[in-house]
């Protein structure tokens, strides 16, 4: 299965220098691969995952090794950032 | 006591310049800034008052904490009515110009009636006087600051001006001091320039303008508070690399990012104009819009943005004076220049804000009001003829000369420094216009984040983030994660964000210490500041006094209940796309609540238990 690994800001290292532009790559996944597995296998520091959201949708730290990707969807990561 | 005690009364009619003794009982009871200096304003000016009158009052006013060693100290508000709300107005600015205020022996200066020629205001320490400035009138913020620095023959000085926009009384005029630094809402700059006073120029050279309460415990509750804030890895590494501009690929991501006036929640060109974007080299000559990061007075967060532009780009090719570095886009301008117009040129946002910046308004309500523009525009209830030109959704180019003719009151650029409320009311559209009590949204959208639209349409001073800042608990999970839309919980999370907001606003820190901080960070530097009992408990019923006094003040001034609403866009058009798509706001299941854990009536006001426990 196919999905889109988003990584921004201080993560962007952790994705091939061409893709750093747009922020984004498109991975070929097992099916049932997890949020953690992907965090994992990826080398992104979990310490640094401070936000994490698939389809816009916020996954806990306890949840991560729980929630299955599935086909098409966007899994989207930030260190530590706040705004005003 | 880390208040000097001295406050400078300016009468620009008569020309006096007085001093008198800090109220005392009242700074223990409001700390300073922006809860001392409202209730000064409101003991002393009629909430009716026309803002624009010369009976309105303006004060300029530091917090305990301003001009020390304690991270952040060194902010200071503008309290005044606000022309754009009719409500209590209340503008926050860093850099350099606060702390310098208080060097000079200054708490608090009031600025009463209006001057019959345009003056300003030099401080000298303990000196101060109102001079001629005929021959600032017209100009620039940044040539202002220029010409007083020369004039006076004194690089150290630090100005606040308004600028061309201010003179106009563009309703969303802002004061800058230090160039880009601004108290930038709610036309606080108008009511200056209604009252001649082009600017506020200040050097103070004072060792001994305050004292501390205890030094000693002081210099250790600042340094563990500076600990906190380098080790955390929001205020220590994301706020300096990116800025507060990292927002923008999250809000979009969320779905939380007004998009066109509102009309969309998401932005197909978030990414180009975003905090990672101005990082990226520009393909036209290989450099990238970030020159480096900025700080204010004491702080060791350095958010800032200093940003270049590319020289080629069309808006400046003849323009050298904007080709140097200068203040760049927060998140809240990238946003109103950028996403609420479909904007997508990193560039051009960039030339605009620093028209803001020059020209002194507010790139929120006036990207805001751009929008709302071209909405009209689309609908064909504006057409090119009264513009001047082209205003579709997108225009780069509509958005440049719109920049530059408000900044210079001209053309179609006048009816745009109206605001949106009253662009929208005068082409027969009211219900276009997206600002709560007059004051244009920020950068999140109050369908895609429930706590925030029950900010927006509760904040005293009009559409505001900065008065409770849910998206830490709906976005960034400070201090714990709440769903975007749920409901439960949030009218009294936002009540406890609001209050300590207060206290923040009131201490001369900056708000943004509060990504780190806790108010168990901030009790020990107020207690060892300032004379007194400053328990948290004590602190939190400070910023709940502050709140209420604020919201009396607006009912007196003729505001309700009614106005604690949003536009029918918010609560009846469902958001289109992205996570929250289908979601309108939730304000009518929240906002009884809201009014029942602030103790006020169901009309929301406050009831006689609750003015009498906080001695409102």
């Amino acid at each position: 299965m196919r999905i889109t690994l988003k990584l921004f800001a201080s993560l962007a290292t952790h994705l091939p220098v061409e893709a750093r532009v747009q922020h984004r790559v498109e991975l070929e996944l097992e099916p049932g691969t997890t949020v953690q597995e992907v965090i994992r296998r990826q080398g992104i520091p979990e310490a640094q995952c401070a936000m994490v959201l698939v389809d816009g949708v916020w996954v806990g730290p306890t949840e991560r090794s729980g929630r299955v990707l599935v086909e098409g969807e966007a899994l989207a990561i930030w260190p530590p950032v706040a705004g005003g | 006591m880390a208040w000097t005690k001295n406050v400078l009364r300016v009468n620009l009619e008569t020309g006096s310049c007085t001093t008198e003794p800090l109220n005392l009982a009242w700074a223990q009871d409001y700390l300073g800034q922006r809860g001392l200096a409202t209730k000064y304003l409101v003991s002393e000016i009629d909430p009716k008052v026309d803002p624009f009158s010369p009976k309105n009052k303006l004060i300029f006013v530091t917090g305990p904490l301003t001009g020390t060693m304690a991270a952040t100290g060194g902010r200071y508000s503008v309290v005044t009515k606000g022309p754009l709300t009719g409500a209590i107005a209340c503008s926050n600015s860093g850099g350099y110009f606060g702390a310098e205020l208080k060097f000079a022996g200054w708490d608090m200066v009031i600025f009463e009636g209006a001057s019959p020629k345009p003056v300003y205001l030099l401080i000298q320490d303990g000196k101060a006087e109102l001079v001629d400035a005929a021959h600032l009138w017209g100009k620039t913020v940044w040539e202002t600051e220029e010409m007083l620095k020369r004039f006076h023959q004194d690089p150290q000085i630090r100005v606040a001006a308004i600028g061309r926009a201010g003179e106009n009384r563009v309703l969303y005029a802002g004061i800058v001091n230090d160039l880009h630094r601004a108290a930038g809402r709610s036309g606080v700059g108008a009511v200056m320039g209604s009252k001649n006073l082009k600017a506020v120029a200040v050097r103070g050279t004072r060792t001994d303008a305050y004292t501390m309460a205890d030094p000693e415990a002081f210099m250790r509750a600042t340094e563990a508070g500076k600990q906190v804030l380098a080790a955390n890895g929001v205020t220590g590494q994301g706020l300096p690399t990116y800025g507060t501009q990292v927002l923008m690929n999250v809000i979009n991501e969320l779905g939380a990012l007004p998009t066109r006036n509102h009309r969309d929640i998401q932005f197909e060109g978030a990414q180009a104009i975003s905090g990672e974007a101005m990082h990226t080299k520009r393909p036209t000559d290989g450099k990238a819009n970030l020159v480096t990061n900025g700080a204010c007075f004491g702080c060791t967060i350095a958010c800032g943005r200093i940003s270049r532009m590319d020289p080629s780009h069309f808006s400046i090719q003849d323009k050298p004076q904007y080709q140097g570095a200068s203040g760049g886009v927060e998140y809240e301008a990238a946003w109103a220049l950028g996403a609420a117009n479909g904007v997508s040129d990193l560039e051009t946002l960039t030339y605009a804000n620093f028209l803001c910046n020059e020209d002194g308004f507010d790139p929120i309500s006036f990207g805001a009001t751009v929008g709302a523009a071209m909405e009209l525009y689309e609908l064909g209830l504006l057409t090119k003829e009264q513009v001047g030109f082209e205003l579709p959704f997108g225009s780069t180019e509509a958005m440049v000369k719109l920049a530059e003719l408000t900044a210079r009151g001209e053309g179609f650029g006048k009816e745009i420094g109206l605001g949106s409320k009253r662009l929208c009311a005068k082409y027969g559209r009211p219900e276009l216009s997206m600002t709560v009590k007059g004051q244009e949204f920020p950068a999140y959208d109050g369908r895609g984040l429930q706590g925030m639209g029950l900010a927006y349409a509760t904040s005293n001073r009009g559409a505001c983030h900065l008065r409770g800042y849910m998206v830490s608990p709906e976005v960034l999970g400070i201090p714990v994660k709440m769903e975007p839309q749920a409901t439960e919980g949030k009218p009294a999370m936002l009540k406890a964000f609001q209050d300590l907001t207060a206290v923040v606003d009131s201490s001369g820190l900056c708000l943004f210490t509060t990504f780190a901080w806790g108010l168990s960070d901030i009790q020990p530097q107020i207690q060892a500041a300032c004379e007194g009992d400053w328990s948290e408990e004590r602190l939190l019923l400070v910023g709940e006094r502050i709140w209420n006094l604020e919201r009396e003040f607006n009912l007196a001034a003729g505001l309700t209940g009614k106005d604690d609403t949003l536009p029918p866009r918010l609560l009846k058009e469902p958001a289109k796309t992205g996570p929250q798509k289908g979601a309108v706001s939730k304000l009518p299941q929240m906002l009884p609540e809201y009014y029942r854990v602030r103790g006020w009536t169901p009309e929301g006001v406050p009831t006689a238990e609750t003015r009498t426990r906080l001695g409102v």
